[in-house]
């Protein structure tokens, strides 16, 4: 269940479609020696790679997600961002992650982070949105179950724990918050909305965390990748390695894991 | 792209594996008396079964002790208290550091005997009960030698003999409470531990004879109500300690009143637990859950009133529901217990007749749903929605998971809500404001007032009750006084 519900994430300045390609096989063939396995939900890529991304992936099945509005930092002109979507949306993304304005949460300008993110949903058009809080810049639980809450009401279809580019990136307690913010959402309105720790989770173990926490505060309808998802890369190699284990009695080399 | 979804539902979908705790106890099929540093036969040779209250298995045979046991039990503590209380603080010390030491060293042993004998789910003896247990024995220790810098200008002295009598729902850690205290102020003990759970008393003993403690500085006697009373009418006694019910307690007060003894008692309560609209709901939910839930409710502190202000009632009762059934009844041993077996089946008993009061009363009831397993003792976690303050389910000790909930408007009714009942030990206030905590820690009248949390304990924070919860303080500095004469 979490190899299905896995982002697999390539966001470097020296990304090239090659690797890309490579990412996006990976995506569809985790480990061809182990029968029966899933593919992962979906491969995030920046706006420039979502055509080659879309391409290699073809009919898999395998979403592609990009990120955009000046990922990582967020700190251009909202115009340019939401040409930014316009423009990865129309490249064929399925689904888009955008970062908040950390800056105007925290000065207290509600009102333009929640513009910002409705302009951005707009922009998207029939694709879902992630909206990115970047906890770690955020100082406290306050402030995180504020952005929670802004975003949701602003149409986001997911909200996401952080970009992978700032310490602290995800962590159980900032989940926990975000979960409890789903609920109530849901609670007053019926809505689901889905979830997506990133960055800092790479174990087995850890995910399994994640899952009973997700269980334990909104229950197993958001145990699916429609509705929570592991912005994880390294994540996949340790829960095959688990699944190996099960299978053969014990650890394989690394080795034997592929790098992608 | 959102859609509906029909109910939230924490605990279906995949069930955890079980995940017992495996570690082997040894438990004799035959407990003698702890006297005078041996173990002897009781004098009546009668015994008494010790049974696990999630099986009704039978544990083990505790000896019942006579009235000539529990003479011979306080002659050893008189004997042995000359020289342990002429001992150097720093050699007393010493003792007391190696037993919190050993009991670090053989937690888990304790943990799981504990969970066998009393019930309680092994995530709260291995995380609660027995490290708080040794923190008790290092804090202890540690005062030993400094007493007269506890009490200025007051010259401390050791009392003599101290009977303690200590309930069953914290077996271990009320049996630190007491020793810790009275022997690093340099008196000896005689410890009677309730008669369904002495398992791990008998066991501290061993940790006793393990760290050389001479004898006679703390004798163990089991027995039941006629063993206690034995106890605290020898007059060979200076000082009595019992934590327990509070009809039992009035009787030690009687039968002590004119003899001179010293006495402490912390009895029973039904605290009031304020959750204010502008709390962290979700914090105080988890809160309530630990204050009702925690042990079975077997908890002379558990958090039994709910006062919700009445403009957050459907946020709280809907979270506090959704948090109920997420917390998993059944083997106390396997590790993802939340909540274990009743400690008794007469415990049980009681327990039920509060409920069918309350039904009876035409009360909204809701209890977790699910069974409970076949054999043993149990009860699902409870609540009774609007009880009023005069309902039987708001004023009496239930003594088990049964939360009784009622509403509030404004401080002033709370507060007064809150004291209206012949207990005064602990309560609980949730709010994001300062002031209206040193508001409430100021008016309620209770010896503890926990502050956006429930049920913390440390060995340095004095607790004990008003009213009729008790007198006098155990832990902190407090808690030294009760043991020691102060001379000016």
């Amino acid at each position: 269940m979490a190899l299905s519900m896995i982002d697999l994430t390539t966001l470097e300045g020296k990304d090239t479609p090659g690797k890309v390609r490579q990412l996006c096989y990976k995506a569809r063939h985790l480990h061809d020696s182990y029968a029966g396995l899933p593919t992962v939900a979906a491969v995030c890529v920046y706006p420039s790679m979502v055509k080659t991304a879309k391409k290699s992936l073809g009919s898999s099945g395998v979403k592609v997600a990009s990120v955009s509005t000046a990922f990582p930092s967020g700190q251009s002109a909202q115009n340019l961002k939401i040409e930014e979507t316009k423009y990865a949306v129309g490249e064929g993304a399925d689904e888009v992650d955008m970062v908040i304005s950390r800056g105007a949460l925290l000065s207290g300008d509600l009102n333009y982070v929640f513009d910002e993110i409705a302009s951005v949903k707009a922009a998207c058009g029939s694709s879902r949105l992630k909206v990115i809080l970047e906890t770690g810049e955020l100082d406290n639980f306050d402030q995180v179950r504020l952005a929670s809450d802004i975003s949701m009401e602003a149409g986001a279809d997911f909200i996401k724990t952080s970009t992978g580019k700032i310490s602290p990136a995800a962590n159980m307690p900032v989940t926990l918050i975000m979960l409890e913010a789903i609920r109530d959402y849901f609670l007053k309105t019926g809505k689901m909305i889905g979830m997506k720790p990133a960055g800092g989770i790479r174990t087995a173990k850890q995910s399994l965390h994640y899952l009973v926490m997700v269980k334990e505060t909104l229950g197993e309808d958001w145990l699916s990748n429609e509705w929570f998802r592991f912005g994880a890369s390294s994540l996949a190699n340790d829960i095959l390695m688990q699944l190996v284990k099960q299978e053969q009695g014990n650890y394989q080399s690394m080795n034997y894991f592929t790098i992608d | 792209m959102s859609k509906k979804s029909k109910n939230l539902e924490p605990n279906t979908g995949w069930d955890f594996d079980p995940a017992p705790e495996k570690v082997p106890v040894e438990i004799k099929a035959q407990y003698d008396l702890f006297i005078d540093g041996k173990w002897v036969k009781a004098t009546s040779k009668k015994f008494f079964n010790t049974i696990n209250p999630a099986t009704e298995e039978k544990l083990s045979e505790i000896s019942e002790a006579s009235e000539k046991d529990v003479d011979l039990a306080v002659k050893a503590a008189a004997k042995a208290f000359g020289s342990w209380s002429k001992l150097p603080g720093k050699e007393r010390a010493k003792y007391i550091y190696r037993i919190a030491r050993i009991l670090q060293e053989r937690a888990r042993e304790f943990a799981v005997l504990e969970t066998m004998d009393g019930g309680k789910p092994i995530r709260e003896s291995r995380d609660v009960d027995v490290p708080l247990a040794a923190a008790h024995f290092f804090y202890h220790a540690g005062w030993a030698d400094k007493l007269e810098y506890a009490f200025p200008g007051l010259k401390p002295k050791p009392i003599g003999v101290a009977g303690q009598i200590i309930p069953w729902n914290f077996p271990l850690l009320m049996a630190a409470w007491k020793i810790a205290p009275a022997i690093a102020c340099g008196n000896t003990v005689v410890l009677k531990p309730a008669e369904t759970t002495s398992l791990t008393a008998l066991r501290l003993a061993e940790v006793f004879e393990e760290a050389g403690l001479p004898p006679g500085v703390v004798n163990i006697i089991t027995g039941a109500g006629s063993t206690g009373a034995a106890l605290v009418n020898h007059p060979g006694i200076q000082k009595i300690a019992f934590t327990g019910s509070t009809e039992v307690g009035k009787v030690i007060r009687r039968s002590v009143a004119g003899s001179g003894k010293k006495l402490t008692l912390e009895l029973g309560g039904k605290a009031a637990n304020i959750v204010f609209e502008d709390a962290a709901i979700d914090q105080a939910v988890e809160g309530i859950v630990n204050g009702i839930y925690f042990n079975q409710g077997h908890v002379c502190c558990a958090g039994s009133r709910l006062f919700v202000q009445e403009s957050v009632r459907e946020e709280v009762l809907q979270k506090l529901k959704f948090r109920m059934r997420s917390l998993i009844l059944g083997d106390p041993l396997d590790k993802n217990t939340d909540v274990g077996a009743i400690n008794s089946a007469e415990q049980l008993k009681t327990i039920q007749h509060y409920l069918s009061l309350g039904k009876k009363e035409g009360l909204e009831m809701y209890q977790n749903a699910g069974g409970t397993p076949k054999k043993g003792f149990w009860c699902q976690p409870t609540l009774f929605e609007d009880v009023a303050q005069s309902s039987v389910i708001a004023q009496e000790e239930i003594f088990g998971p049964v939360l009784a909930i009622q509403t509030f408007r404004t401080i002033d009714e709370v507060i007064q809500k809150a004291n209206n009942t012949p207990y005064g030990l602990s309560a609980g206030v949730w709010t994001d404001k300062g002031s209206k905590i040193f508001n409430l820690t100021s008016e309620l009248k209770a010896g503890v007032v926990w502050a956006n949390t429930y049920n913390k304990f440390d060995p340095t924070s004095p607790f004990g009750g008003y009213k009729e919860s008790g007198f006098g303080r155990e832990g902190g500095i407090h808690g030294l006084a009760a043991y020691l004469n102060l001379e000016g």
